[in-house]
């Protein structure tokens, strides 16, 4: 459905130096597919959003859509944004202060090449109005409604013109957290039974793998990893995504061989270990370890296992959900987050285990 | 045990009536001095207008006479109609032009945009009745530069330009103030949220129905308030009816209040009801402004965030508006400016030719740095302008500080009648306070002191405008963090609220200093050889025709004026105030 081949932006900033946003990028979406590009704030992934909106011309590369080509450098086309019918909402809404919930969700129709009856206008209106909840305020100042509204409103008009491609940026960023959790589901809703390709901007790792269908993990303006959340979350393909996406202990080894279960074993300043790799390793590589703080179970001292972390806990932090122990180990820190109902004191000695399967290897 | 109640309530109650009673002096002495400055002028005005003119062996009486003459005078209809001509035309010409430059200036990718920005407040620092004169030099049918030009070149008498009319007037009024709506126009520009424009571009919109349906429609408050002001400002306009429509009966308020003022006898009372009619129409333009703003809430585009406006790539067109602000450039600063160099330059007025090539002399200069008013002039207006400017800058900080700061009964009071002087026109001002002091002997007529008092009301809510917008600037938290640190009131203000202001203090300290200099239309009714400035020596050398006596002086006033805002900028990046 979309295709993205070497994209690569640069523009000069405030002092004249050249930034370069966007450095290479690559990757597919599927038709239907909610793809989310997710990355801290400077890491090139908004550019990469209004490039395939065609809001920004990148410097080099190709964007195809459906087959066509939108932008491509070497062949010099660059379609106009008005001319791609991709829908868009933006962080900040963009509601027009001046018409009406109705007049903005009608606009894209009004302005549209193919001219429709006012008839035909407003049973469209309604339709999106009515899915997004938005019908009764239909006559409403576009500026009496609440930061939620203005969202669905935002998306009702990205939804009217039936576009090819559905572009998010941050749609939720401006939203409180309570109301946030909520229109997370109705977006993802929403994208289902419109069953529309969708490109996702965010800086939160939790929608991003609460949304997704897939994720692009992107630093400094190159995809650090492309997967599915979970793949993402649980195989961790460098140190960049498993410390971005989730949190993550690390620990730095050395590998000693391979395991007959297909396992490694690893030697660190905290003691032998088994874990996993997504790659093969060889005896003698340097490698780091990350394992997530929920893989991180409390073991009473008379069992006995491979894989422990013997430490004393420093600080306890209840979460409601969770409970949160900082446990020193040798001179390193671990978080491990473990069910609430865990009843350990602060400053006893303590064993902690994780299965090699949890315990990723990175190069 | 109860004595010692009693006594702390006591304590309590002295401490509150004393608190009380600082608030009650500061707020009492702002009201006194605010009211004295906006008000006093006004309501004698209204009286005078009112009243016969006083001579000695005739009292002054009430009589509506003077309205009577003003409005059934044949005269009155093509005033009316002149005035307000004149106004909607040049606002109209000035707006057109300033809002098209914004424009490029904002939104294309047109070459050396940022230095065009640099250089657009040259042209605020030409005095208008500098920038008259100039286009007198070009455009004057008989001695117009540009007309012998072109007749040279076509060989015709055909009078191409002729600057002595009601376009000639349009022209160079709204061409002075262009850079003023420019200035407005890109601050309207700047405060609108680009994706507001991205998401009609992304709905399928061309520019076109973009501009037309987004962002003209979201900018309608910034553009009409724009309008109004410069439709204000040149009804007020002083320079430009004297200079170039007196000579060929083209009246309008200003000028025929200056008339009626300098015929023989004066006559005070026929100028004073042109003066309340002036008033009358400013104050609705200003009170039609003021609502617009008010309600700027609904349309407010502002959201804060940092954005990189996406510019429009002009392509081959960039070039084009490239030469238009080559064009505006050349019309607003270096024609004018290079005119006046010549002529001063100049034995006796000619026109550039090979002959008069061989004219050249510092002869204007040399008479001019001798001319006897010359050093008094020069003292007064510097004098005026710098006093002027500390004082309006001080007064309204405080007024500034009780009314945004803090929540004391009657602030709303202060605030508006600090900001009332906007709707006077220069031209009234100078005329009322001229008519109250006359009545009232309280020996500062004709002296520095009437003109310093003048002024200061003239420019408080400059200062007003100036102030507001330093101090709204500043998140009431960022002094709250500082008391929650431990500073006093007094360290708090030194150390985080004065150092917040300085940027804005320090523009508005030197945009008053400005306006000052150059201001004429207050002064001349004003000014007696005692109090002499230096704007109204130009209009004096203009009248007696010493054309290039008043070029050298106006070339050495531009320099020192350019000089004095390049100073004052170097000044405040050097001390680390950075640009609001």
């Amino acid at each position: 459905m979309l295709e993205i081949d070497h994209l690569y932006t640069e523009y000069p900033n405030a002092s004249g130096q050249i930034v370069k946003a966007v450095q290479d990028i690559s990757f597919q979406v599927p038709p239907g597919v909610l793809f989310t590009l997710l990355g801290p704030s400077g890491c090139g992934k908004t550019t990469t959003l209004r490039s395939i909106a065609g809001l920004e011309k990148p410097n080099g590369g190709e964007i195809r859509v459906d087959g066509t080509i939108v932008y491509s450098a070497i062949k010099n086309i660059f379609v106009p944004p008005n001319k791609r019918n991709f829908g868009m909402v933006f962080q900040s809404y963009a509601i027009w202060p001046h018409m009406s919930v109705f007049k903005n969700a009608s606009f894209p129709l009004e302005v549209g090449k193919n001219k429709l009856s006012k008839q035909e206008i407003d049973t469209k209106v309604m339709r999106v109005l009515t899915a997004v909840g938005l019908d009764i305020e239909a006559g409403r100042d576009a500026t009496k409604l609440s930061g939620g509204q203005q969202q669905r409103l935002a998306l009702a008009r990205a939804l009217v013109m039936e576009p090819k491609l559905l572009l998010l940026d941050e749609p939720l960023s401006n939203l409180d957290a309570k109301l946030r959790e909520r229109m997370r589901f109705e977006l993802k809703s929403m994208q289902k039974e419109y069953g529309l390709t969708t490109i996702y901007v965010t800086h939160d790792q939790g929608e991003a793998l609460a949304m997704s269908h897939e994720i692009a993990v992107i630093q400094s303006g190159r995809i650090a990893q492309i997967g599915t959340p979970r793949s993402i979350y649980e195989r961790p393909e460098n140190q960049f995504v498993a410390n971005f996406v989730g949190l993550s202990n690390f620990i730095n080894a050395t590998v000693l061989g391979a395991t007959d279960s297909g396992f490694y074993f690893v030697r660190s300043a905290l003691g032998d270990f088994e874990v996993s790799s997504m790659s093969t390793l060889m005896s003698g590589d340097e490698v780091l370890l990350s394992i997530r703080p929920e893989d991180l179970q409390w073991i009473p001292d008379s069992q006995s296992q491979k894989n422990i972390l013997n430490g004393t806990i420093n600080f306890q932090l209840f979460l409601g959900e969770f409970l949160d122990y900082q446990i020193q180990v040798g001179n390193q820190e671990f978080l491990a987050r473990v069910h609430p109902s865990t009843q350990l004191t602060v400053g006893s000695n303590v064993k902690f285990g994780f299965s090699p399967s949890k315990c990723i290897a990175l190069k | 045990m109860i004595a010692k109640i009693i006594f702390l309530k006591k304590a309590a109650l002295l401490n509150f009536l004393k608190n009380l009673e600082l608030q009650w002096v500061l707020i009492g002495l702002c009201v006194l001095i605010v009211s004295y400055l906006a008000l006093i002028p006004l309501i004698f005005l209204l009286w005078e207008s009112f009243h016969t003119i006083e001579t000695s062996n005739t009292p002054s009486q009430l009589t509506l006479k003077n309205y009577f003459d003003a409005y059934s005078s044949q005269e009155t209809w093509p005033l009316f109609k002149n005035s307000i001509s004149f106004a909607a035309g040049s606002s109209l010409f000035a707006f057109f032009t300033g809002t098209v430059l914004a424009w490029m200036n904002e939104r294309t990718n047109t070459p050396f945009k940022k230095l065009f920005f640099t250089l657009s407040v040259v042209p605020l620092i030409i005095p208008g009745i500098l920038f008259t004169v100039t286009w007198i030099f070009l455009a004057s049918p008989k001695i117009g530069m540009i007309n012998l030009f072109l007749q040279n070149i076509f060989h015709t008498n055909y009078v191409f330009f002729d600057i002595y009319s009601i376009w000639g007037m349009i022209w160079v009024d709204g061409l002075h103030y262009s850079s003023m709506a420019f200035l407005m126009m890109t601050s309207a520009f700047r405060s609108m949220d680009p994706s507001l424009e991205e998401s009609a571009m992304m709905s399928g919109a061309n520019i076109f129905q973009i501009i037309w349906r987004v962002t003209i429609k979201l900018s309608w408050p910034a553009i009409f308030a724009t309008l109004l002001i410069l439709f204000v400002r040149s009804i007020e306009s002083f320079e430009v009816p004297a200079l170039l429509g007196l000579p060929v009966g083209i009246q309008v308020f200003t000028s025929s209040i200056y008339r009626a003022i300098h015929e023989y006898p004066s006559n005070v009372g026929l100028a004073s009801s042109y003066g309340i009619s002036l008033l009358i129409i400013t104050s609705i333009g200003v009170y039609v402004q003021s609502r617009i703003s008010g309600h700027g809430g609904k349309y407010s585009t502002v959201t804060g965030k940092g954005f990189r406006p996406k510019v429009m790539d002009l392509g081959k067109w960039r070039y084009l508006t490239a030469s238009l602000f080559v064009l505006y450039f050349l019309m607003i600063v270096i024609l004018p400016f290079a005119v006046l160099l010549w002529s001063s330059l100049q034995k006796y007025y000619a026109v550039p030719s090979l002959e008069s090539l061989k004219n050249l002399s510092w002869g204007a200069y040399t008479f001019i740095l001798a001319y006897p008013e010359l050093g008094g002039a020069i003292w007064n207006s510097f004098l005026l302008a710098i006093s002027c400017a500390t004082i309006v800058m001080l007064i309204t900080a405080v007024i500034c500080w009780l009314v945004l700061k803090t929540k004391m009964p009657g602030r709303w009071l202060v605030d508006n009648l600090a900001s009332l002087p906007i709707v006077f026109p220069g031209m009234v001002l100078g005329l009322s306070i001229m008519v109250f002091y006359l009545h009232v002997d309280i020996g500062i007529y004709g002296s520095m002191w009437i003109m310093l008092l003048a002024f200061i009301t003239r420019f408080l809510p400059y200062g007003m405008r100036y102030n507001t917008t330093a101090m709204l600037q500043i998140h009431k938290e960022l002094e709250e963090s500082a008391g929650m640190s431990g500073a006093s009131w007094f360290i708090t203000f030194k150390k985080v609220t004065l150092p917040l202001l300085k940027p804005g203090l320090m523009a508005g300290w030197i945009y008053i200093l400005i306006v000052s200099i150059r201001e004429l239309s207050t002064s001349i009714l004003l000014s007696s050889p005692d109090n002499q400035v230096v704007s109204v020596l130009i209009w004096e050398l203009w009248e007696n025709g010493q054309y290039i006596e008043l070029s050298a002086l106006g070339v050495m006033l531009i320099i020192s004026l350019f000089i004095l805002v390049m100073l004052a900028q170097l000044f405040s990046k050097r001390f680390g105030v950075k640009e609001a």
